[in-house]
């Protein structure tokens, strides 16, 4: 039977397992929107196609399946620019289709034409621009292999109006066969003699860490990882892509390392011996200035793309592999390994004994206060409402790290947020993807008062398909973070970060139609948060008014060392926390 | 990273023979900094694949990430950096030379017999030579006849291939 290029698009979606769409149609696509209706995919309708791909991406985030958008040609296709960005960076599956003017107009600066493959082939990791309706279906199943297989990441396939016009035969059969791609064969299984180094090195250094990036949570190894360190008595340290890995509350677990990392974390691995990185790259985030970086640590590192293998650090055990699979591999060696040494819990607990004691001597800490919110016990009121239970979204800056600090996460994929990139704009719309992906979860965008100015809009879109998203907008009246270097490295010379001019965001909130509330005292906090947890058919935004002159500690300066963090001032001592 | 020495190296890369693949590639050098010397592009024995062979400069560490990225381009089947094996290694150039008096012309015929160059094309006061020959030949060449008047020039870049009793060439490995 003959098929238009729009209705094999729609029909190898559902294939492919697809059933949720977030796009914005326009005249390009026209022919895919018109057989929309008769598709059982459900489509929803931002309010800007960046939208669209950030709640592509917080959908892929928080359900583990591959995220889709639609946008049209020209500004539909460069409107979803960051977002892809902003996916691709965190090696997040998402496929991007795009329309685009018809071949016969390609390369005539015709209406709303862009080079749309030439614009993102430096932020995906493969794009097609269909030029035939006969390669169409076969080249979406190959954008959803790429997308899913290997690193994960963004394909986009951009679409000209006659290919999705055009008529020609589908097998459905035929498409349901594997996947070839003759030059794509990425590596899953580690090399078996690596592993057996690696479990040696393992048992027998006296100062391991184990270094979790956002790879253990993308491939599922968490579970292992953390059983790895449990049977050979490893601290661990996660990476902001990485810290649903690990259980908040695990006595291993010594929280986030990096530029806004714990004294623990950073400490133990300018320490250690031996640096265990799993899924994850040595980022300047994480790693400070590069040269002290666990300055007397041998590096193995696990990895699914070979080319992060020391690109930044010297490797001594590289382990090219999927890190689930490399995990089931070494777990079991690691085992063997420990057994054999009989000094191993002698010499190990010395080492556990001592990062314990950093946590406890150099908590993360704030000044409580009963006059001003303190932003960082907002967060801390979120995480008690909502029994650590929820999918936190968050934007970029001060609140971001914040929420990494203080929100103890329970379970893999309940953090999404922009890592690599630092899109701010990201959070509103990646909760309401997450919710869509998640619908039996509390979903809770923690943002600032800059970023959610940035996608505001969308809070119409969860209005109109009543995805409840909870968000909270920790408003300082300032570009926070940005603040933030200009006081500590600018002298106070704050430049363009005052947002003394804003709208009321509870009525602008209710403008919209979702619900507004605002606490401006420490004391109204819960309550609000309550009020926030009943609604269950609209989005709720809470203004939280904090104190506008909080920094985030601990901090390493840039082109510091992990170990020359500024801490923070623990004046009251008495009133610490423990982390 | 140390730093390392810098030196020339010659890489080969197989790829699907589409503008995309070519585009990605070059983008590659572009946005991580890579300098790109030479570039050729041809298709190989299976017209739906091109080789290329480029010549970058770089520390060991700078062209180990060349080819580790070039091996993530989905369009990519092999990266071979042939810089240190045994191989065939040539570049063609086409130079047109002005020739003015009889002793120029003369000059120019004995170092074309010299070098097993030919002159492909004349007119009253020109000459154009064309040379295939390894980058050190090719260099040698342009550096005497250089005096003579070089008034234009191109050069394909290097092309090269491992030698068959190597033992590890590309299509033993397809």
């Amino acid at each position: 039977m003959k098929l238009s290029g729009a209705e094999i698009l729609l029909r190898a979606l559902e294939l492919e397992g697809v059933d949720t769409i977030f796009g914005y149609p326009g005249g390009a696509v026209l022919d895919i929107y018109d057989r929309l209706p008769f598709s059982p995919l459900k489509h929803y309708l931002t309010r800007h196609e960046q939208g669209a791909a950030h709640a592509a991406d917080g959908y892929a985030r928080a359900s583990g399946k591959v995220g889709v958008c639609f946008a049209t040609s020209g500004p539909g296709a460069t409107n979803l620019v960051t977002g892809l960005a902003t996916a691709q960076i965190d090696s997040v599956p998402v496929v991007a289709f795009t329309g685009n003017v018809p071949t016969s107009m390609i390369g005539n600066d015709a209406f709303q034409e862009v080079d749309t493959v030439g614009i993102t082939r430096p932020i995906t990791k493969h794009n097609f621009l269909v030029k035939d309706v006969k390669d169409l279906a076969d080249t979406v199943k190959k954008a959803f292999h790429i997308a899913r297989t290997g690193r994960p990441g963004v394909v986009l396939v951009d679409l000209p109006k006659d290919v999705s016009r055009e008529l020609t035969d589908f097998f459905e059969e035929e498409y349901k066969t594997p996947v070839q791609i003759r030059s794509y064969k990425p590596v899953l299984k580690g090399h078996p003699g690596q592993i057996k180094r690696a479990a040696k090195a393992i048992a027998s250094a006296e100062r391991p860490v184990l270094y979790i990036g956002g790879g253990v949570v993308s491939s599922g190894a968490s579970d292992l990882v953390v059983k790895m360190a449990e049977v050979a008595n490893i601290p661990m340290v996660a990476t902001l892509m990485g810290l649903t890995a690990v259980p908040g509350t695990h006595p291993f677990f010594l929280g986030m390392l990096g530029m806004h990392g714990t004294y623990a974390a950073n400490m133990a691995v300018q320490e250690s011996d031996l640096i265990i990185a799993v899924g994850a790259r040595f980022d300047d985030r994480v790693t400070g200035r590069l040269s002290d970086f666990a300055p007397n640590a041998k590096v193995i590192h696990i990895d699914i793309d070979s080319a992060e293998i020391g690109k930044n650090r010297a490797v001594d055990i590289p382990i090219v592999g999927d890190a689930k699979l490399v995990m089931e591999e070494l777990l079991p060696e690691v085992e063997k390994q420990v057994a054999k040494n009989r000094e191993f819990y002698r010499v190990r607990e010395k080492w556990i004994v001592k990062v314990r004691s950093w946590l406890e001597r150099y908590p993360l800490w704030y000044e409580p206060s009963d006059r001003v919110i303190k932003p960082q016990f907002v967060i801390e009121k979120i995480w008690e409402i909502t029994k650590g239970e929820a999918v936190i979204t968050t934007d970029v800056g001060q609140h971001q790290m914040w929420t990494a600090q203080y929100y103890k996460f329970r379970y893999p994929r309940q953090l999404i947020t922009s890592g690599g990139l630092g899109t701010m704009g990201f959070g509103v719309p990646a909760a309401i993807g997450a919710k869509v992906g998640r619908p039996e979860k509390v979903v809770f965008c923690i943002s600032g008062d800059g970023s959610f100015q940035m996608n505001m809009q969308e809070i119409v879109t969860a209005v109109h398909y009543n995805i409840p998203i909870k968000v909270a907008i920790i408003n300082n009246n300032f570009l926070g973070m940005v603040r933030q270097w200009q006081g500590i490295f600018y002298d106070r010379n704050y430049s363009q970060v005052h947002l003394d001019v804003q709208p009321d965001f509870v009525k602008l909130v209710e403008a919209m139609g979702g619900v507004g509330l605002r606490a401006e005292k420490p004391q109204e906090v819960e309550a609000v948060l309550k009020e926030a947890m009943a609604v269950e058919d609209r989005p709720v935004v809470i203004d939280f008014i904090v104190d506008r002159e909080e920094d985030v500690f601990p901090m390493v300066p840039p082109g510091g060392a992990l170990h020359e963090m500024l801490l923070p001032n623990y004046g009251k001592k008495k009133e610490k926390k423990a982390v | 990273m140390e730093k390392r020495e810098e030196r020339k190296h010659i890489i080969s890369v197989l790829v699907e023979n589409q503008p995309g693949a070519l585009a990605r590639i070059i983008e590659l050098f572009s946005s991580r900094g890579y300098n790109i010397e030479s570039l050729n592009v041809g298709h190989t024995e299976d017209p739906t694949i091109s080789r290329l062979t480029m010549v970058a400069k770089g520390d060991e560490h700078t062209i180990e990430q060349i080819v580790k990225q070039l091996r993530r381009i989905v369009d990519v089947f092999k990266v071979r950096d042939l810089t240190d094996k045994r191989k065939l290694d040539r570049e063609l150039l086409i130079v047109r030379l002005s020739v003015d008096t009889a002793e120029k012309k003369e000059e120019v015929k004995r170092l074309v017999e010299i070098f097993g160059a030919q002159i492909v094309d004349l007119s009253h006061d020109t000459y154009t030579v064309e040379l295939t020959g390894d980058e050190e030949q090719v260099d040698a060449f342009l550096q005497l006849i250089k005096p003579i008047g070089i008034k234009e020039m191109a050069r394909t870049g290097r092309v090269a291939m491992v030698r068959a009793l190597q033992g590890d060439t590309f299509s033993d490995e397809r």
